[in-house]
């Protein structure tokens, strides 16, 4: 693939230097292309979700339109663009001077380390640039053959439920199979046919054998309707629905596309802080530390402070996430953690606090591989943290119409930030039964934690999800602390307490 | 492959048109669109298409931030999502889409949605204009028509076949045969100018909503009448008592409060045709907004005069708005009515509120005239 122009010698010479430190920080990545685009490949690029060859969908184009209007009026550039693959490719903006260029290297190569490291990057496709140009190719093809505005409608349904998946699986594929194996292992007894009694010999004229055979089928039949199905409840819809929905081959196979990238693009959702922290943390190692000289070091300091800005009342990932490392790297080379650092409570003594462990690097490594942004919130922001970097929740004022701050406590703060990044901040929805009211229509259940659904926007999701199963839709939830049923059966909603 | 979202573009920007089409109703009668526009083009704010999902409604859940300020501390106003959870920082907020729409994309919306006929211009084949173009190359012509660049190219030929041309010292010098100079051709266009004259009663009982009325319904006229001439000229006459001619900014804020003497502003409309847009060159469209009061009956058999003598012979057809308001009669539509009950070339409409513009432009130009 190539997108952009090669690399001018200055580039390359760049590359190889920084190529170089990261390697001698310990840093582990993919091999890396960089490409040099313009700011208008920039846009398309990044519209297209990082990857020149996707499917056409509007889109993409509508994202496009954005970008390049905000970027018309400077309300945002895009610095960096790197793609999880191996090899991995990253952008250069053509523009960027040759200091912002560095840092953009230092940047990516950290990434790309954190692609290739962490834990929940393991199972994802590191071929995609190539699997992307295979879907774009099929669902154009399936354009060319059905047509592009059905083709094009029904990746608009698949995309209002693409979020539908279960971000914990182990494994994508196939998770299903795994229960289906489990029923069969310990099958149920034998069903019995109650018999009347009767003499051994009058047996055969008493009970006759196509009688019983015929009863043992009833008996078969309404076993199996009063199975539930699935047996347990299914987190991954999109799943269940690529496989029991009443789908054309096509329908199918877009719905498995879409699925496959949601997969694909889940783990970037799910670290966003730590990535672009550990990203961050390695470009300002890097550049202040060894690529710098001095002549740059103005040009750095405003590139960077840009990045890592805080707006107040917003909160940066990139600065979170920075300073979130660098406090753990602190207190692991300070010893500042365990039993005695959490039973002290002196003040002072616990300012002064050195046990000269340095062991702040190796622990950093350590949190990169095994951390989602969930257990990396979980586990390392203190109280400390939280006191220094001013967090605070906020929530709605109904009667002001304002947000307000609404507490400063660290539980609560901590609460609030695990619910936005657990699941992505969205509410968990799963199939609970594919033959709700034995009459086959589906039921999706939704784990109530606190917030109601915004139910304008679900009741399009199930008119969604009703051209997928094209039966009767219901999700079970709780409106206003009533937990309640809302159907749509195709023409009409209606909403039914419980 | 740069094409490639360029094709997702354009079928996003289709995806928004449709949405307007379907919309055209609402956008015509509440007119926001009028302060948006361009020289070429009209930016229609449409509202952000979003994929529907299952999510939460973002009030409830809050988030977390960080900065000053104690429990308590307003944010800014919550319709603003950008301040939500873990998000923010890096991504620009949800602003609603702007699409910016050519002139000839909206009147061609407005054309399907009304099924206006497109106009047959007035006798488009008696209306000529020579046009003088410059093409061709001569060997005779006068000095000031001079082709500097043929007669260089021919001064070389020669001097390089007769090895005069010397590399080292590239002196080139045309002599009489080598000049060459440019030719014209007159050739005659069928020209298709059109004129708009707006005239409006500004006395006191035309209120600010009826304006309103008239300058939504004027900018659908502009854009279909612009979609149908090459070029298009606006004049702008309001009247009460007296009439005078005014730029588009005056005629729609001025506000009189004399008595209303409709035929002052036929006369200055006849003026003004007879003094620069002779018929036979111009299609002429008067149109005339008023609340139907005039001041004596009189004056209204002036105005029929006018109009059957001067102004209708001489337009391809003349429009004649009625907004409805509180204090208005009413009365002029009904003596038009009465005076020209033959006649193709008037078209009478009657606008009662913002609704009815939509029937009113489809009454004016659904003619084809």
């Amino acid at each position: 693939m190539m997108f952009g122009s090669e690399l001018t010698s200055e580039l390359q010479k760049a590359k190889e230097e920084i190529k170089a430190y990261a390697k001698a920080y310990g840093l582990d990545f993919f091999e890396t292309i960089f490409e040099v685009i313009d700011y208008k490949q920039v846009n398309e690029i990044a519209a297209l979700g990082g990857f020149p060859t996707r499917y056409p969908h509007w889109r993409f184009g509508m994202e496009y339109d954005r970008l390049s209007k905000s970027y018309q009026f400077g309300l945002h550039k895009i610095y960096e663009m790197v793609i999880n693959n191996d090899p991995c490719y990253a952008y250069l903006m053509r523009s960027n001077s040759i200091v912002d260029q560095k840092l953009v290297m230092a940047h990516v190569y950290a990434h790309c380390d954190f692609f290739k490291c962490n834990m929940y990057f393991q199972k994802t496709n590191r071929k995609m640039i190539d699997e992307m140009a295979n879907h774009a190719t099929r669902i154009r093809n399936y354009m060319d053959k059905y047509g592009i505005e059905p083709v094009e409608d029904f990746i608009d349904v698949c995309l209002s439920i693409e979020n539908l998946i279960d971000y914990q699986a182990e494994k994508p594929d196939n998770i299903y199979r795994a229960e289906d194996k489990q029923e069969e292992d310990d099958l149920p007894p034998p069903l019995r046919v109650p018999k009347l009694k009767s003499k051994g010999y009058m047996d055969k004229y008493i009970n006759p054998d196509d009688f019983l055979k015929q009863q043992k089928q009833k008996l078969e039949k309404q076993r199996e309707k009063n199975k539930k199905f699935p047996p347990n409840p299914e987190k991954d819809v999109l799943l269940f629905l690529q496989e029991y929905a009443p789908l054309h081959t096509w329908q199918r196979d877009v719905l498995s596309i879409i699925r496959e990238e949601s997969y694909y693009f889940s783990p970037q959702g799910q670290t966003k802080i730590m990535n672009e922290g550990w990203a961050s943390y390695w470009h300002s190692t890097i550049m202040t530390q060894k690529a710098l000289k001095d002549s740059e070091i103005v040009d750095f300091a405003d590139h960077h402070s840009g990045t890592v800005a805080m707006r107040p009342g917003s909160l940066n990932p990139y600065k979170l996430g920075l300073e979130l490392f660098r406090d753990i790297e602190d207190r692991w080379n300070k010893g500042k953690h365990g039993k005695e650092w959490d039973e002290c409570n002196d003040y002072r003594k616990k300012e002064e606090w050195d046990k000269k462990h340095n062991l702040g690097r190796q622990k950093i490594f350590e949190v990169r591989r095994l951390c989602n942004d969930v257990t990396f919130i979980d586990d390392y922001l203190t109280m400390e943290f939280a006191e220094r970097f001013k967090l605070f929740t906020f929530e709605a004022n109904d009667r002001s119409g304002q947000w307000e701050i609404a507490s400063r406590e660290f539980k609560d703060i901590k609460n609030k930030l695990l619910f936005s990044l657990t699941n992505f901040g969205q509410p968990f929805m799963s199939v609970e039964d594919a033959n709700f009211k034995n009459r086959t229509e589906l039921l999706l259940n939704h784990r109530h934690e606190g917030f109601d659904l915004k139910v304008s926007e679900a009741i399009k999701v199930m008119e969604n999800v009703y051209k997928i199963w094209k039966k009767t839709v219901n999700v079970r939830t709780v409106v206003q602390g009533e937990n309640t049923i809302l159907t749509y059966d195709g023409k009409e909603h209606t909403q039914e307490k419980y | 492959m740069v094409s490639k979202i360029e094709r997702d573009h354009a079928r996003f920007r289709d995806i928004v048109k449709g949405k307007i089409k379907q919309n055209l109703k609402h956008y015509i009668t509440q007119g926001e669109m009028i302060g948006r526009m361009g020289k070429h083009y009209v930016s229609i704010p449409v509202p952000h298409i979003e994929l529907p999902r299952f999510r939460y409604g973002l009030p409830e859940t809050g988030g977390v931030s960080s900065g000053d300020g104690d429990v308590g501390t307003p944010l800014g106003p919550v319709q603003e999502p950008e301040e939500g959870s873990g998000e923010a920082g890096n991504q620009p907020g949800e602003h609603e889409l702007e699409i910016e729409l050519s002139f000839e994309e909206l009147a061609k919306m407005l054309g399907e949605e009304l099924e206006l006929p497109n106009i047959q211009p007035k006798g488009s084949n008696k209306i000529e204009a020579l046009k003088r173009v410059y093409r061709g190359v001569h060997l005779v012509g006068p000095r000031s028509l001079v082709h500097f660049k043929r007669t260089y190219k021919e001064a070389l030929k020669r001097q390089i076949s007769s090895g005069e041309y010397d590399p080292e010292d590239p002196i080139v010098i045309p002599n009489k045969k080598d000049f060459r100079y440019r030719g014209w051709k007159d050739i005659v266009l069928p020209q298709n100018n059109a004129v708009i004259i707006y005239m409006m009663d500004v006395s006191g009982s035309m209120g600010d909503e009826q304006k309103e009325m008239v300058r939504i319904e004027s900018f659908w006229i502009d854009t279909w009448l612009r979609s149908q001439y090459r070029d298009i000229e606006t004049r702008y006459i309001i009247h009460d008592a007296s009439a005078r001619q005014v730029d588009r900014e005056t005629f729609f804020r001025t506000k009189e409060s004399g008595g209303t003497l409709i035929s002052s502003a036929y006369k200055l409309c006849n003026i003004l045709i007879d003094r620069e847009f002779p018929p036979d060159q111009w299609n002429i469209y008067p149109f005339h907004f008023s609340d139907g009061d005039n001041w004596s009956t009189e004056d209204t058999r002036v105005c029929v005069e006018l109009l059957k003598n001067e102004i209708l012979p001489k337009s391809n057809m003349f429009c004649y708005g009625q907004v409805v308001s509180r204090y208005g009669s009413g009365q002029f539509i009904k003596d038009l009515r009465e005076n020209f009950r033959e006649e193709e070339n008037l078209i009478l409409s009657t606008i009662e509120n913002k609704e009815a513009i939509i029937g009113s432009i489809k009454e004016f130009l659904g003619k084809g005239k």
